[in-house]
């Protein structure tokens, strides 16, 4: 990869290559103790897509909104949602940012601007452009970014909320992170092209393909976007391929099923984003292997940290199963 | 408009005041549109949308020329795309707004079924009391005059099964506004379902702005021998069947739950306490629908209070008919409400 690297901040890289070492590191560790069935919660990691969270939200400021989905512990971390909640979540403490009351598919930080995941494929679609009407009506000087993934591009929510974010000029970026798969169905066989919304004219919505598993790139792109959304000019697109490298849900490499090849997998895991990154920063003299060893060290106190918190919380009374119902 | 020939313009019984000489009255729609109004004026997070709010009829009414006091940024029409706009209202919600979503029918909440009920009635739970979701819902049942299957649904049973979402039905001029001030002030998602057929009536209501307490019921009509529970335009079917009743020597008392989520079970229990008879009065549905989640309650919390078997008034289980005809077999109304009661007591005598 060849890319001018001089125009960016030395402190900005570095960021962008520590937060998603930091978000692949955490998977892993998740990942490497799921077999203990200690969490009880349905995982969906998005190992190999750390460039779109990261990328995307490096634009962000804390009081900027974002929605995303089930597969969102990089969403979630990227914006800065907090580590020891998101651990304690998994263990179902009373602790997690959702008290036991989500699970890995329902991630909250409100004091980052993360209002809370859906599960339902598309759920946080219309959510995000919700919270860009308010910000709107409002006057705030905030943008909302809504994250969804290829199958939700196929729900109706989308074109209905991409057709009200265009009709008010929202301020709303919505990331499409194409990673290939829909469970084990291939975008190939659920949609017969590219989306449509790439042919929207450009005034009313702006739309950009990018290689999702380049974190410059996709930087560059959604800077451009939460431009045109901070100057109120309306919402912009962006799709990010990339590439499921772990299976659905739950941990480990879901080869076996035969629906896609071990050769395909090495494939897409050579475009690994972290470790392309690394070797960009190495090349061009931004970081040296001791600097990203510590990063490592740094990082990995952090998540024994988190774990241990979680595991010493306690966790919620079957008797307050009724709490949390109404808000008074 | 063809179905305010169902029913000519009347008044309401006076249920709240002693003389109704100096009281205003208001038609029903006035009394939600002064709601509306006065909830825009006293806070700048409400606002309104929905497809028609700014037509020329104004959403029954309910809503008319609020565009033109307060602009078309805070009261405007929107695409029809119930799901996404149920979401929209939801995510504006979290993010600091008050917003009122008028449909014209509750059939159309079928297609919001999902941001409503996965995505709406759930968030506070699911992320353990972080965000909530302060919207208000609105439809309309629109029976009557050939609506047919899919205009015309009272969809109150589904939504009552529904936990995180408070459901209101009011049957007074005064609760469809004090409910709909108290459904706007609330934090919760609240779907208030209305029926057409209460549009035709005019009844006291104060011009200051009040709230009716969510998920409390009011006695109608006090009396000894049997509790009639309704909501809505039942609730008027019910008060007719009780002044025949009464002639006949039976005095009955009427229950309006005007809240079925949550439900005013202790209004209920106090009365069957009292009467040791129920009949349970619906507009909707009967099979899953509200008569059998009170019938349940009730045989689970005081059978032993009962006297004779509990009855229930409901629609029979098939899509709404069409043809005039059919809509006579298929409504249920005061004379059902009449003849179940006298069946009861046969039954005992």
């Amino acid at each position: 990869m060849t890319m001018d690297l001089k125009k960016y901040p030395h402190k900005l890289l570095v960021k962008l290559y520590f937060d998603m070492l930091r978000i692949r590191k955490v998977q892993l560790h998740i990942e490497s103790l799921y077999h203990l069935d200690e969490m009880k919660t349905p995982i969906h990691l998005s190992i190999g897509q750390e460039a779109i969270a990261v990328g995307v939200c490096a634009n962000l400021r804390q009081n900027d909104y974002i929605s995303s989905s089930h597969r969102s512990h990089g969403h979630y971390l990227a914006k800065g949602g907090d580590l020891k909640a998101l651990i304690a979540e998994l263990y179902c403490r009373e602790t997690g940012c959702s008290r036991g009351r989500g699970g890995s598919m329902h991630l909250v930080d409100t004091s980052v601007g993360h209002m809370g995941s859906s599960s339902i494929v598309g759920g946080g679609i219309p959510i995000g452009t919700g919270l860009g009407l308010a910000i709107q009506m409002k006057a705030e000087d905030r943008i909302s970014v809504v994250f969804f993934g290829d199958g939700a591009a196929e729900e109706g929510v989308l074109y209905e909320s991409i057709n009200f974010a265009i009709l008010k000029k929202l301020p709303v970026v919505f990331v499409y992170e194409n990673n290939n798969f829909a469970v084990c169905s291939r975008v190939s066989a659920r949609q017969a092209g590219e989306i449509i919304f790439h042919k929207t004219p450009n005034d009313a919505m702006p739309s950009q393909t990018v290689n999702g598993n380049s974190v410059m790139e996709v930087y560059e792109a959604t800077q451009q976007a939460v431009t045109r959304a901070r100057q109120k000019a309306g919402p912009s697109f962006i799709e990010c391929k990339t590439y499921r490298i772990r299976g659905h849900a739950g941990a480990g490499s879901d080869e076996k099923l035969g629906y896609r090849t071990a050769e395909e997998i090495c494939e897409w895991e050579a475009k690994c984003p972290v470790r392309t990154f690394s070797g960009l920063l190495l090349r061009n003299g931004v970081l040296n292997e001791t600097e990203i060893q510590v990063m490592q060290e740094t990082i990995d106190c952090e998540i024994d940290e988190a774990f241990r918190f979680a595991l010493c919380s306690p966790l919620p009374k079957p008797e307050d199963v009724t709490k949390y119902l109404f808000c008074d | 408009m063809p179905w305010t020939k169902n029913k000519a313009e009347v008044n309401e019984p006076d249920y709240y005041f002693e003389s109704s000489e100096n009281v205003r009255r208001l038609s029903y729609s006035e009394a939600i549109r002064e709601a509306l109004d006065q909830a825009l004026g006293m806070d700048q997070r409400v606002f309104i949308m929905g497809q028609g709010v700014d037509d020329p009829s104004g959403m029954f009414g309910t809503t008319l020329n609020l565009h033109k006091k307060y602009g078309s940024q805070r009261v405007f029409d929107t695409p029809l795309a119930e799901n996404a706009l149920t979401g929209i209202t939801t995510g504006a919600a979290m993010g600091g707004m008050r917003p009122v979503y008028f449909h014209n029918r509750p059939d159309f909440l079928f297609l919001a079924m999902d941001q409503l009920v996965n995505h709406a009635s759930k968030w506070f739970y699911m992320f353990g009391g972080a965000v909530n979701v302060p919207i208000v819902l609105w439809a309309c049942i629109g029976r009557g005059w050939g609506s047919a299957a899919q205009h015309s649904q009272a969809l109150q049973g589904l939504f009552m099964h529904i936990p995180g979402l408070k459901l209101i039905m009011p049957s007074t001029c005064y609760d469809s506004k004090g409910l709909m001030l108290a459904a706007i002030a609330d934090n919760n998602p609240v779907l208030i379902i209305e029926h057409r057929l209460n549009f035709r009536n005019k009844g006291c209501v104060p011009e200051e702005p009040y709230r009716v307490p969510i998920g409390k019921g009011i006695i109608r009509k006090k009396g000894k021998d049997i509790t009639f529970v309704a909501i809505s335009h039942m609730v008027t079917e019910a008060y007719s069947a009780a002044e025949e009743l009464s002639r006949e020597g039976i005095e009955a008392e009427i229950i309006d739950l005007r809240t079925l989520r949550p439900l005013d079970e202790e209004i209920i229990l106090n009365s069957v306490s009292k009467t040791g008879r129920l009949l349970i009065a619906d507009c909707g549905w009967k099979t899953g629908g509200i008569t059998a989640e009170i019938s349940a309650m009730v045989a689970e919390k005081g059978f032993e209070l009962l006297k004779a078997p509990i009855r229930r008034v409901a629609c029979p289980d098939v899509p709404t008919p069409s043809g005039f005809t059919l809509e006579e077999g298929f409504y249920v109304g005061s004379n059902d409400i009449l003849n179940t009661a006298r069946e009861i007591f046969q039954i005992r005598a």
